[in-house]
């Protein structure tokens, strides 16, 4: 079950809307931050502080491509191919990743440092390609820059 | 052109309320507040304002189905869920300018009886997230949200909900499912969302740009307004310009500007002096148009006449080295994992479409793959639940009529010569 404070945190939420339902993606949101990713025990949890059945928690939580069903290292790394980030390079950049930290598309490094998230367009095509490294942005990116960004996050 | 919905952005505090009001922010929430309901409605009538999602639906229309269903409370929601491949306009507004947002919503809470809002904000923007809460918070602290706005009774209340990275939630029905803790599943649409919305409400979805552009209406006057842009469809417009131009961004423009002026007056032009070969106008969902066909307005009504749509305004700009199939293909694959299975054309179709693709793609094209292509984006048009599957349907379609020698090519020499 959750502490009290996260409990409280939810308790917060679920007044912004008419019913508790609609407090489900923040819920799943702070089950993620709380378990890094969303276990079973996870999706419990949600399921338990909302008082809603668990298959509609798991149902709700399988659509969304950002609520994560297994474990991710410890930084998150969200790089966009989509057209605008593709025709500047950013599935060199996906196999570069490969190269230079072993880390397969949709795949988490070998140290469990980092995963590798392939992602439809993060909104900076005006700066493509770019990636979202755990909540910070990254843009205009090349093989060269890309290496001294990720050194920031060990 | 002066720059409205762009106004301030420079100033690196740009976000906070103070510099808000001191660049006059917040003076046209009073004014609609003196003008009355139903005269900010007349003015909204007069300026001919369409919605900036997409659908260039007529604002005042909306308002006015949502206004006359008597049934309360009434919701507001903005759409932030910005996700159409190619568009990232809203997002200098959400993080550098997100009270235009707020006094936006608070003067359309005010004309349509809505007394609670929520911003439907996109899971991939998390920095506009903390950026919206602070400023959320700054204008309850102010008395512009809350029970009693400008002391005068006015109660709108606002807060952030935030999606998780799926396309499909820009649909105003899944949106509204979405809200509702669901999959975000369109709905069958009757009863449409200003009757029968979010919690069976009433309720009003529109774009974070349509919302912001509603001070600037009240400041000049819907006549004023009505004179900027093109007649049909008035008003600046947000163009976020990328790939191959020399000047890639978001660019505040009067509606109805030649694509080609977008591209080569305020985007310098082809990256590197390269040559161009076509053009995506309005975000990946858009029929793609060849390099000889840009000389067109950029408006609701006049890009369905040049072969495609106005979209959200994301002009996706590509040089000689870009390989349509290729393109096609990242499209199509962007389709089918956006597809929310509901309906079977786009499930199904998205599926088949981005298979073919591959092959060809990759050099494994049949004979008459593009004819394959063809038939199953024919079947698909016009027969899917919600937009989404047309959109897959019509990039496939409008690919194949403008570049059908590279798809003859790849299938011929078995292979991509990109």
């Amino acid at each position: 079950m959750f502490n009290e404070a996260v409990i409280k945190e939810i308790d917060e939420i679920r007044v912004k809307y008419p019913d508790r339902k609609s407090a489900l993606l923040p819920a799943l949101y702070i089950a993620q931050r709380e378990f890094g990713w969303l276990s079973n025990e996870a999706m419990s949890c949600v399921s338990e502080t909302l008082n809603l059945p668990e298959a509609f928690v798991r149902g709700t939580a399988s659509f969304y491509s950002m609520f994560r069903h297994k474990e991710v290292g410890r930084h998150l790394i969200q790089l966009c191919t989509n057209v605008s980030c593709m025709i500047l390079g950013a599935e060199r950049l996906i196999d570069f990743l490969n190269t230079k930290y072993g880390i397969q598309k949709n795949g988490t490094s070998e140290d469990g440092r980092f995963s590798l998230v392939e992602m439809e367009c993060i909104g900076a095509c005006g700066t493509a390609p770019a990636m979202l490294v755990d909540t910070d942005f990254y843009e205009d990116l090349t093989e060269e820059n890309i290496v001294g960004i990720l050194e920031q996050y060990k | 052109m002066e720059k409205f919905l762009l106004r301030n952005i420079d100033n690196p505090n740009s976000s906070d309320i103070k510099e808000y009001i001191k660049a006059g922010g917040y003076k046209n929430l009073s004014r609609a507040v003196g003008m009355g309901q139903d005269d900010v409605m007349e003015e909204i009538n007069k300026s001919g304002l369409r919605g900036r999602g997409g659908a260039g639906f007529p604002t005042a229309m909306k308002w006015k189905f949502a206004k006359a269903d008597p049934k309360f409370p009434k919701y507001l929601i903005c759409n932030a869920d910005e996700g159409e491949p190619g568009t990232f306009k809203d997002r200098p507004i959400l993080e550098k300018n997100p009270h235009l947002l707020i006094e936006g919503m608070v003067i359309s809470g005010y004309v349509l009886g809505a007394e609670f809002g929520y911003i439907y904000l996109r899971g991939e923007y998390p920095a506009a997230r903390d950026i919206l809460d602070a400023a959320i918070a700054q204008a309850y602290k102010d008395n512009f949200l809350g029970d009693n706005i400008l002391g005068k009774g006015i109660k709108f209340h606002l807060s952030v909900h935030q999606g998780a990275g799926a396309y499909i939630c820009g649909e105003e029905t899944a949106l509204i499912e979405s809200i509702e803790g669901k999959k975000g599943q369109p709905r069958t649409k009757p009863p449409f969302p200003v009757n029968v919305g979010a919690w069976d409400m009433p309720t009003i979805v529109n774009n974070v740009e349509t919302l912001s552009n509603l001070p600037l209406l009240i400041e000049i006057g819907g006549e004023a307004y009505a004179k900027i842009g093109s007649e049909e469809c008035p008003g600046p417009k947000l163009f976020c310009v990328s790939g191959h131009v020399e000047n890639p961004g978001v660019y505040e423009l009067p509606m109805g500007i030649s694509l080609k002026d977008i591209i080569y007056e305020h985007c310098g032009g082809i990256k590197d002096n390269a040559k161009l070969k076509a053009v995506i106008p309005g975000g990946i969902s858009t029929p793609v148009l060849p390099a000889d066909s840009i000389d067109c307005a950029m408006d609701f009504v006049a890009m369905p006449k040049a072969g495609s749509m106005l979209g959200s305004g994301a002009v996706i700009v590509m040089d000689e080295s870009v390989c349509m199939v290729k393109v096609t293909y990242r499209a199509l694959r962007f389709f089918e994992h956006e597809s929310c299975g509901k309906c079977v054309p786009c499930r199904e179709g998205t599926d088949w479409l981005r298979k073919i693709l591959e092959r060809i793609e990759h050099g494994k094209g049949r004979k008459g793959d593009i004819e394959l292509l063809s038939d199953v984006a024919g079947v698909m048009y016009g027969r899917t639940f919600c937009p989404l599957g047309d959109g897959a349907a019509g990039v496939v379609l409008a690919m194949i009529k403008h570049f059908r020698n590279e798809f003859e090519e790849h299938i011929n020499t078995k292979k991509c010569k990109y």
